[in-house]
């Protein structure tokens, strides 16, 4: 390995100066939803999420204007101590503190020769000295948008504060019971988890059949018949919606896990047979003619065999199966609706009805993208074979 | 984030000795048709009748109880039994819808093709590809649900210059003036079009990085010995390898595009001019309750999907008869 010039380190810059650029642009959003789920109602309302990141308000003022004399903690004169509450609690409004300014101590100006603050800047001086004496506490983050969002609490205040001034709504019992709360983000998570993983096994499963047989079993028009479904996997959802709300209805069945789990297995089938047989296809033929010729027949060729050495495929095919189920809204918008609000149901009904703040919105959705991302971030290999579809071998 | 979408990509490479079964695992008649049942009829119920029933009930009036016919008014334009359909391709509502469809296909298709290509070869061999790749593709695992809210708040809009959402933030930062990004009519056509780049320009990259590790570096060597600039590599050796797989991710594209629904749905509800076909269809069937016009939509859908689905199945004919 030789090194690199200087010059071919910055000819290669372009291209870094690019790449990062798209990185930073795709993760910035995802950030701010993060940070403002920790942050309190009114911080969110009152500076964007960015401004967590600034120095508290006042405080370079301070370094400039008070520091010099009265110390970093302002401390340093013990007669003027800032950070005594009682002192700065005297101080209702800035102009009482600009006032102070211009008055002189032991014959001397107050502020000797440093220059006087403008307004504004002792405005934020005096903002800085309330945080700094500990009269106003500023909690910067907070855990409470999650409480919120997890018991589905719907007020102007927080669930912990309602709870502890007993003005909770009549549905809260300020106890471990309210994430049972049908309205909150806990049940619908479980209720998410409950579409998801029958929703992923099922269609994996009657797929593994169906894929053993085009792949090893020998029928008429079998080509044919995978061409067809190839061209199913394309058929869109809306096609099936009206006819299966129908259909479910006269048999009084909207409204239950069955039928969401049934509507995607049907739906998820075409892929999962695909997959599962282009991976079957692929082992090597001469390993099911020996098992055969032990004396295998095709049932135990199919568990022993066919299933334990499709484990990856069918790895891959069950990550996209769960997070196709988990972030669909359609399908449990129709079927399930609100009997047993998902998670996407609940969030995209946060957003459309208006009716909770950003901070709880945002702790919401964090909520609904955690399984995912941590499917995604631990198995991205999988994931990424799964989009790859049989290009890869294994 | 439709995984029946993801099968369209991949060429299996792979040798499948899948034509013939050896003679030694010939079997009776009936065993392949138990293995299929199952898939066969759910696949039936859940895919095939509906679609027919949709196919059918297009013709049918809101109520299934008569024909699409019965619902004409007389003196006024009637297709008679298509009358569904007139609503279907001629109604103010579906002209804006297939005009934003349009839209998204040109933006949104170019943007996610474009730059996922640009990424898989930017990001080729670069130190840190594992990272910059798992950042561009995260986005795919989670919900159009979840990245309406983040996106929505990056375009929250308020009066004044203290403003919460970035994008507005930075507009103001600018000394401009703070713009309502989803309701003024095409500026939000293009502000959700972002968001559906930021989801699927990862699908692209992936596959498309795929492809571009497949060129071999022997013809990329060859072409630096005779002078050529790394654009020209790109240019006349790489893109055309690649075409068929920009030819496959292209087309998944345009059906993802065209079945759009949920960012629209979560982000303006189809307000503000952003109707898109897979909305209305919804609209039509859950709230104004007119299955019949519902029905005819979803039919437009599958029709102007349909030649995707023809280049699919003639693509995995050629495969299969390459084998």
């Amino acid at each position: 390995m030789k090194t690199k010039t200087l010059g071919q380190r910055l000819s290669g810059l372009p291209k870094h100066v690019v790449l990062l650029g798209v990185c930073l642009i795709w993760i910035v959003p995802t950030i701010g939803l993060l940070v403002t789920s920790f942050r309190p109602a009114q911080a969110v309302t009152d500076s964007g999420w960015w401004t967590v990141f600034n120095p508290p308000r006042g405080k370079a003022d301070y370094q400039t204007f008070c520091a010099g004399c009265h110390g970093e903690n302002g401390d340093a004169i013990p007669s003027a101590n800032l950070s005594d509450p009682a002192l700065i609690s005297e101080f209702k409004r800035s102009i009482q503190l600009q006032a102070v300014l211009h008055k002189e101590f032991n014959g001397q100006p107050h502020m000797g020769d440093v220059p006087y603050p403008n307004d504004q800047q002792t405005a934020d001086i005096l903002a800085y000295l309330r945080v700094l004496s500990g009269i106003q506490r500023t909690q910067q983050f907070t855990l409470d948008n999650y409480i919120d969002a997890l018991v589905g609490y719907r007020g102007s205040g927080t669930y912990t504060q309602d709870c502890a001034a007993g003005t909770q709504s009549v549905d809260l019992k300020c106890d471990f019971f309210d994430l049972a709360n049908p309205r909150g983000m806990a049940r619908a998570f479980l209720n998410s988890l409950i579409v998801a993983i029958p929703a992923t096994i099922i269609p994996i499963f009657i797929a593994a059949f169906a894929a053993y047989a085009f792949a090893w079993l020998h029928f008429p028009l079998r080509l044919w018949m995978f061409a067809l479904l190839v061209g199913l996997q394309v058929v869109p959802l809306q096609m099936t919606l009206i006819p299966i709300s129908r259909l479910y209805a006269s048999l009084d069945m909207n409204g239950t896990f069955l039928a969401v789990w049934l509507f995607h297995t049907g739906f998820g089938l075409p892929y999962a047979i695909y997959l599962q047989r282009n991976f079957l296809g692929s082992l090597p033929r001469e390993l099911f003619e020996s098992a055969y010729l032990d004396g295998a027949t095709h049932w135990t060729a199919f568990w022993r065999l066919a299933v334990p050495l499709a484990m990856p495929a069918i790895a891959s095919l069950a990550i996209f199966q769960f997070l196709w189920v988990w972030n669909d809204l359609l399908v449990a918008l129709v079927f399930l609706g609100g009997e047993h609000p998902v998670l996407t149901y609940q969030i995209s009904n946060m957003v459309t009805s208006l009716g909770s703040g950003w901070q709880v919105l945002t702790a919401a959705a964090f909520l609904s993208m955690l399984l995912p991302m941590i499917i995604f971030f631990s198995l991205q290999r999988y994931f990424v074979r799964g989009l790859l579809a049989g290009s890869v071998k294994g | 984030m439709v995984p029946a979408d993801a099968a369209k990509v991949p060429r299996p490479r792979v040798k499948m000795n899948t034509t013939t079964v050896p003679k030694v695992m010939q079997q009776g008649a009936i065993t392949p048709w138990l293995y299929l049942l199952p898939a066969i009829v759910i696949m039936f119920i859940f895919i095939v009748y509906p679609a027919a029933n949709t196919f059918y009930l297009s013709f049918r009036n809101s109520t299934n109880t008569d024909w699409a016919s019965a619902a004409c008014v007389p003196a006024e334009p009637c297709w008679g039994i298509l009358e569904n359909y007139r609503y279907a391709l001629t109604s103010e509502i579906m002209r804006i819808a297939f005009f934003n469809n349009l839209m998204w296909i040109v933006i949104m298709v170019s943007a996610t093709v474009a730059l996922g290509l640009l990424i898989a070869v930017l990001a080729d061999r670069v130190r840190y590809e594992p990272w910059a790749k798992a950042l561009i593709f995260m986005p795919m695992a989670i919900s159009f649900v979840g990245a309406g809210v983040i996106w929505k708040f990056v375009y929250d809009y308020r009066p004044g210059s203290d403003q919460i959402g970035l994008l507005n933030a930075i507009v103001v930062a600018l000394g401009g003036q703070p713009i309502p990004w989803l309701t003024v009519p095409f500026v939000n056509i293009l502000a959700l079009n972002v968001v559906g780049i930021w989801v699927w320009t990862g699908f692209c990259m992936t596959i498309l990085a795929a492809a571009v590790k497949g060129v071999p570096s022997e013809l990329l060597e060859a072409g630096r010995l005779d002078g050529a600039g790394e654009l020209q590599l790109f240019r006349h050796i790489t893109v055309p390898i690649i075409m068929p797989t920009i030819a496959v991710v292209v087309t998944t594209m345009v059906i993802n595009v065209l079945k759009i629904f949920d960012i629209v749905y979560v982000m303006t509800g189809g307000n503000y001019g952003t109707q898109v076909i897979a909305n209305q269809m919804y609209i039509e069937q859950y709230t104004n309750f007119q299955t019949g016009r519902a029905a005819a939509i979803a039919v437009v859908l599958i029709a102007v999907i349909l030649p995707a689905m023809y280049f699919n199945i003639r693509r995995f004919r050629e495969q299969e008869a390459t084998r």
